[in-house]
């Protein structure tokens, strides 16, 4: 486990939790066929959380907050993101989807389309937005996560810590009231692990709403303000960073951590 | 340049080594020969003997096909004239004769002389109607206005007839349109698209003829029409190849689409489709074209023998473009649609926006083949009594004249055939080139 590249000092001012409830998750379930792979999931994220997603692997954290924005349908329970509830209703899950933004372990950029073009498509054709307007936002993005030269390069001529930064500026360029990360530094070489992490901590500065999959546990114990542990498609445990980390009480928990952190 | 010898042994470069040039056995025409035909013995056994082999080629077509009979009239006035170019014995050669006299004919078939122009016209504009398409990236796009027009001005160049038809059949599309506009304002997708389909037809079945019939009577505007037994020739396969290859690529697309839908209907009749017309040959298409069709129809109407083979030649290139395509989507990873997805991008903006471009791009290979077979697949037509270019040889050779001439016929056909198909397979090549953007 890579630990941060330096030990900056994170700006605490406005990574306030709000009363305001972003993510209600009541009572879900979801299976792959016969496999119950979410148990009786129940998670409130209230509006500035920074809340840490961690777990074995197959214990469903994916699936989870693929969940939130409709990639992967659930089947009992109920989300309701941003006061919609998720249901089959095409017209609310294409509402949710623009308000949610999402970072995947393997960036999935479009190859074909430029930089720039990856970061206007959406704002021009779901938003509407017109060209030179989402042209300068997306170069504000860029700048803010300090690539704005590659604008006109394809996403095959980029390293994976500057893809992956593209990635997370496309989703920014929609202007999301959450972010979702699954793993983003899970497929990146260590030395560009740091970038992207500076670039999510920035976020989190920001006072962005976040849920996070990630074995970065030094990210997790300075920007998150819970992490919750999954294991067997269930949330078995879950509290603030320094207590988590510090004072596990479930035995799954406590052999989690000492192999993740362990040696 | 931190190396394992800084510990062992103490180094430190004072001058740099300048930029030099390669070694002659590694560039230019000797290395190249050297590294790709004579790098080993058996590559050079081979090399020596494939030359050998192609020399032996040559050596027989060449001195053949140069042959001074370009102004015969009759293959007996090809072998006089070989004969006396040989001293008096019988010469060998290609009597050329043949070609001079019928070329016009192996273009056009029997298409009126004096209305030549009209197909000329047609296949300079379709290059017009072409270049926004094949080369966006040097042509302006406002072409593309004409390219829309062009399947309009394309068959009223070829038949003929009064204008108001080809505009009736664009206004149909008009009809359709409007009548998809208004029902929208009050009823959901699926109703208003069933009711600009419901429209158009019953303008094109039922009104358009009436509208047509008094436009022309009122504004007599047209061209001398001709008739479709007079098609032929290589206008007749590259119109046959030109409409099943431009046809086929969008009704492909939406045929893989389907496919892959998750609609289980949709899914069923496409793989129903797509299996049915793969799995029947296409000359029997061209059989229930040519005659089990007017079973069906009713008594008196004419519907057209050219329109109805360039429907089942359409119908059978759909089916192979589909599977091509299907095959370009499956090798699309699934992060293209979750990140489409994600970011609120719908079904068909997706589509258009991310998986088609990919998957169209992957698919370059696969759908030129096929439309290169499509259109070699043209030839078959002949058999169906329309006048090809091989349906005319039939003619030709039945001629006392030329009764006996076979290579020069079938050779020439062979190279323009060549010629088209090659253009196709370059054209890939280049596409290919341009649409690559860095390492994957
Ligand atoms: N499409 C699918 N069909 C069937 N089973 C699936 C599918 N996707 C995931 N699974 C199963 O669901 C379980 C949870 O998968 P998930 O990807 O959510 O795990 P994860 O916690 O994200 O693991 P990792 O850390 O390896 O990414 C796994 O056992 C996996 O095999
Ligand atoms: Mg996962």
């Amino acid at each position: 486990m890579s630990e941060l590249a330096e030990e900056q000092d994170i700006d605490r001012s406005k990574m306030t939790v709000s009363d305001e409830i972003a993510v209600e998750i009541i009572k879900m379930n979801k299976w792959y066929g016969s496999f119950h792979v979410l148990r009786d999931i129940d998670l409130t994220v209230n509006r500035g959380e920074r809340i840490v997603i961690a777990g074995p692997s197959g214990s469903g954290k994916s699936t989870l907050i693929r969940c939130i924005n409709a990639l992967e349908e659930h089947q009992k329970g109920r989300i309701v993101v941003d006061g919609t509830e998720l249901s089959s209703d095409l017209k609310n899950i294409d509402k949710i989807r623009r308000e949610v933004g999402m970072v995947f372990q393997h960036f999935n950029l479009f190859p074909h389309l430029s930089i720039l073009e990856n970061l206007t498509l959406a704002p021009i054709w779901v938003r509407k937005t017109p060209r030179k307007e989402a042209e300068e936002t997306a170069m504000h993005f860029l700048e803010k996560v300090k690539i704005p030269e590659q604008a006109h390069k394809y996403p095959g001529q980029l390293s994976g810590g500057q893809q992956q930064r593209v990635a997370i500026a496309r989703s920014l360029c929609m202007r999301p009231r959450i972010m979702l990360f699954d793993e983003p530094t899970s497929a990146l070489d260590p030395e560009m692990i740091a970038e992207v992490l500076d670039t999510m901590i920035e976020l989190a500065q920001e006072g962005m709403t976040m849920l996070c999959v990630t074995h970065e546990m030094g990210f997790a114990r300075k920007v998150a303000n819970r992490v919750i542990f999954m294991d067997e498609g269930q949330i078995v445990e879950q509290n603030e960073p320094e207590e988590f980390f510090n004072n596990p009480q479930n035995p799954r928990t406590q052999l989690f951590l000492s192999q993740i952190l362990g040696h | 340049m931190s190396g394992t010898h800084a510990h062992t042994v103490g180094f430190t470069r004072d001058t740099m080594i300048p930029q030099a040039d390669p070694p002659m056995t590694s560039v230019g025409a000797i290395g190249w020969a050297h590294k790709n035909l004579f790098s080993t013995w058996f590559n050079a056994i081979v090399t020596v003997a494939s030359l050998a082999l192609i020399f032996y080629v040559l050596a027989m077509i060449v001195p053949w096909a140069i042959s001074p009979t370009w102004e015969s009239s009759s293959l007996s006035e090809c072998r006089d004239i070989l004969a006396a170019a040989n001293g008096g014995e019988s010469g060998h050669g290609a009597c050329w004769g043949v070609i001079r006299e019928r070329w016009v004919q192996l273009m056009f078939g029997f298409y009126p002389s004096h209305l030549h122009w009209r197909p000329v016209a047609a296949f300079i504009l379709l290059g017009v109607a072409l270049a926004p398409v094949l080369f966006s990236d040097k042509v302006p796009a406002k072409l593309l206005y004409f390219t829309l027009a062009y399947p309009f001005i394309f068959p009223w160049l070829l038949w003929g007839g009064t204008i108001w038809a080809p505009l009736s059949v664009a206004a149909g599309f008009g009809v359709g349109y409007l009548a998809y506009r208004i029902v929208s304002a009050v009823a959901g997708d699926l109703l208003s698209v069933l009711a600009g389909v419901v429209a158009a037809l019953v303008w094109w079945l039922v009104l358009s003829g009436y509208v047509v019939d008094a436009l022309a009577g009122l504004i007599p505007i047209g061209l001398e029409p001709v008739q479709s037994r007079d098609f032929g020739g290589f206008m007749l396969s590259i119109t046959i190849g030109v409409v099943a290859i431009a046809a086929s690529l969008p009704l492909g697309v939406l045929l893989a689409l389907g496919r892959r839908s998750d609609l289980l209907i949709v899914r069923y009749l496409s793989v129903g489709f797509i299996e049915f017309i793969r799995g029947v040959p296409l000359i029997t298409l061209l059989f229930v074209a040519s005659t089990l069709l007017n079973i069906f129809m009713p008594p008196g109407t004419d519907f057209d023998i050219i329109l109805r083979v360039l429907i089942m030649v359409t119908l059978f290139a759909t089916a192979y473009m589909a599977e091509v395509i299907r095959g370009g989507l499956a090798a699309l990873p699934k992060g293209q649609y979750e990140g489409a997805d994600s970011l609120g991008l719908n079904y068909w903006q997706a589509q258009r926006l991310i998986i088609m471009p990919q998957a169209l791009k992957i698919s370059i290979p696969g759908i030129v083949s096929t439309f290169i077979g499509v259109f070699k697949d043209t030839t078959l037509v002949s058999i169906i009594g329309l006048m090809d270019p091989l349906g005319l040889t039939n003619g030709i050779r039945a001629d006392t004249n030329w009764n006996g001439i076979v290579w020069e016929l079938y050779g020439f056909i062979a190279l323009v055939f060549f010629v088209f198909c090659f253009s196709m397979s370059r054209y890939s090549m280049y596409l290919e080139r341009r649409l690559h953007t860095g390492r994957k």
